[in-house]
């Protein structure tokens, strides 16, 4: 997913002379095809961040498009009154693509760790979120990327994650896509929690139940036409995010549902990280799996819940 | 301990002309309307201001957005009044807006909002952000092989901010001798002296060693002030710093070298008086 990114702001500088892509100091010969073809286009700025951002949103200006690149925790809590100020306060045309969101740099600890990037990021007024689910949905989001009104975070998952996504789905920022079709549950997922629910339907369909999966690879605008759409007549919402349980999907639809419904709000099951920084290394599938986010968990999870919902009045779940 | 330099005695001493007493008068009456303000920030920063405007970028008020135009940021956003008295004197809004300054329906903010003000290139307020946004801008004015210079104002109090120096290391890195960095150096930030809360001494050493030409001078000497902008890029290929010794409220005695008067939000009868013995009863 990462090296599709990256090659796509080479295609995209290659058609657009306004592109320019940024690196604080990314790993050694990053988009080295683009610095030979474009080494004016192509900067490598220094762990810099703060002055980053501020450098980006005066190119911006000026009417250049730059592509920021470094990894998320870096991009989002190191320089945040940056992206608040002159990106999102200007409204300006800066794209941050995020490397490693999640949990991708699981060895690396919880420095490194983006758990709570989607809720600072989507806090922001004017910021667009997106969390592609395998290299060929990145691809297309970049494509879209050039005349995009306003900033955007791209968070980006490890690179190898099993494709997924289908070009006849298409692809619109904004716009979620419906992979399953609804049924007794509907899981909403975003970034790589679209190949684990995938998984986890085909565990729930061999026990009889239905699941429906909605990809809102876009977690703001939060597409609330195709939720309300997706859920309706359904038993039971799950999301499904690499995330704290504060201000990530989770709590996005939950606010939609909400704004829309009213009182009259669908069971739900908000499947995250716990709020807490992570204290265990291995990998990004050890530590998810370590937190109930396997396909089999997710799968026992939603059963769980759906007996629970028989018994019980509708009512919001948390993890 | 600083270092007096003899700008910043002369600073203390110097006299104002009559241009100079009237943007003090502009200022200190939106003060008075809005019963607020950062005063001692603005007053400080007025010649710099005024010479920038009156002398050396070339704008046009008729077409604030002219692709052309030199670029000016108040990094030091606070600063902010006497911005907003050049540019109403300059045209670019009529000067009843003045009166208006944190209004509700006003377009003079606290601090200089983008897209509000005409004139006005960037938000600032939050300190630390502006010489980012203008190694931004004179990049692209040379990779778009346009000839606008850009100009960044900063406090001197806002220079604690590590994102200054990170925006320096890059400004040198890519030579940008169109862009040049204005610091107001009155010494004395919102608590008190810049000695005592962050000591920024030797100022013009780390200019210098950050890559940077540097110049040093009176920063209420409006002839200095002609000069030495007008002779930018001090140094071919390198970005120019420009440290102005300066007086926080300067023109106003009650306000003189006073961290009192740093920013006010309910002035009283008595400061209402200093004023207008000041600046005269406008």
């Amino acid at each position: 997913m990462r090296n599709t990114a990256m090659n796509m702001v080479h295609k995209l500088a290659t058609r657009d002379e306004r592109v320019l892509y940024i690196g604080s100091d990314p790993g050694a010969g990053t988009l080295r095809a683009m610095s030979k073809e474009f080494p004016k286009r192509h900067l490598i700025e220094g762990i810099s961040e703060a002055h980053i951002i501020g450098m980006s949103a005066g190119l911006a200006m000026e009417g250049f498009v730059p592509y920021v690149n470094t990894i998320a925790t870096f991009l989002t809590r190191r320089c945040y009154e940056q992206v608040a100020v002159d990106l999102c306060l200007h409204n300006l045309q800066v794209r941050l693509i995020a490397n490693g969101g999640g949990l991708v740099y699981a060895p690396l600890g919880p420095t490194h760790q983006a758990i709570e990037d989607i809720a600072i990021m989507r806090a922001l007024p004017n910021m667009t979120v997106v969390c592609p689910c395998d290299a060929d949905e990145a691809a297309r989001l970049m494509e879209q990327t050039l005349d995009w009104t306003g900033p955007i975070y791209i968070r980006l998952g490890k690179g190898g994650d099993a494709v997924v996504s289908k070009a006849e789905h298409g692809f619109e920022i904004g716009k979620a896509i419906l992979m399953r079709p609804p049924g007794d549950v509907v899981m909403v997922t975003t970034g790589i929690m679209l190949q684990r629910a995938l998984a986890a339907a085909d565990l729930l369909a061999a026990q009889g139940i239905r699941a429906g999966i909605l990809h809102m690879h876009t977690v703001k605008p939060l597409d609330t036409e195709a939720l309300l759409q997706a859920i309706r007549g359904t038993k039971l919402v799950a999301t499904l995010e690499e995330h704290v349980p504060s201000g990530g999907l989770g709590s996005a639809v939950a606010e939609a549902l909400i704004d829309k419904l009213g009182s009259g709000l669908p069971a739900m099951l908000r499947l995250s990280l716990p709020d807490r920084f992570m204290h265990n290394y291995g990998s990004q599938d050890s530590l998810l799996k370590k937190h109930g986010l396997s396909a089999s968990a997710i799968a026992t999870s939603i059963e769980r819940a759906l007996a629970a919902s028989h018994t019980s009045s509708p009512q919001l779940h948390s993890t | 301990m600083i270092q007096i330099s003899p700008h910043a005695e002369a600073a203390l001493t110097c006299t104002l002309d009559e241009r100079s007493l009237y943007l003090r008068r502009l200022v200190l009456g939106s003060v008075r309307s809005a019963g607020r303000g950062h005063v001692g920030p603005a007053l400080s920063l007025i010649e710099m201001v005024r010479v920038l405007y009156d002398d050396v970028l070339r704008i046009d008020p008729n077409n604030p957005r002219d692709p052309n135009r030199d670029r000016a940021i108040l990094s030091k956003g606070h600063g902010c009044l006497a911005l907003y008295a050049l540019l109403a004197d300059r045209g670019f809004f009529p000067l009843s807006e003045l009166d208006g300054f944190c209004g509700p329906d006003s377009i003079l903010g606290g601090h200089p909002e983008y897209g509000m003000v005409p004139g006005v290139e960037a938000s600032t307020g939050a300190l630390g952000h502006g010489l980012s946004i203008g190694v931004g801008l004179a990049l692209a004015a040379r990779m778009r092989g346009r000839t606008y210079r850009t100009f960044v104002l900063l406090g001197d109090g806002e220079i604690n901010e590590g994102s200054v120096w990170e925006a320096a290391m890059g400004a040198a890195k890519h030579g940008l001798d169109n862009l040049v960095a204005l610091i107001d150096y009155n010494k004395l930030q919102s608590y008190g002296p810049t000695d005592y809360v962050l000591p920024l001494e030797p100022l013009a050493d780390k200019w210098r060693s950050f890559g940077f030409a540097v110049q040093e001078l009176n920063g209420h000497d409006v002839g200095a002030l002609r000069t030495v902008l007008k002779q930018v890029p001090a140094v071919p290929g390198k970005p120019t710093a420009i440290i102005c010794h300066t007086v926080k409220g300067k023109g106003l005695p009650a306000a003189e070298s006073n961290a009192d008067w740093h920013h006010k939000n309910k002035l009283t009868d008595s400061e209402l008086d200093a004023i207008r013995v000041a600046v005269g009863d406008f």
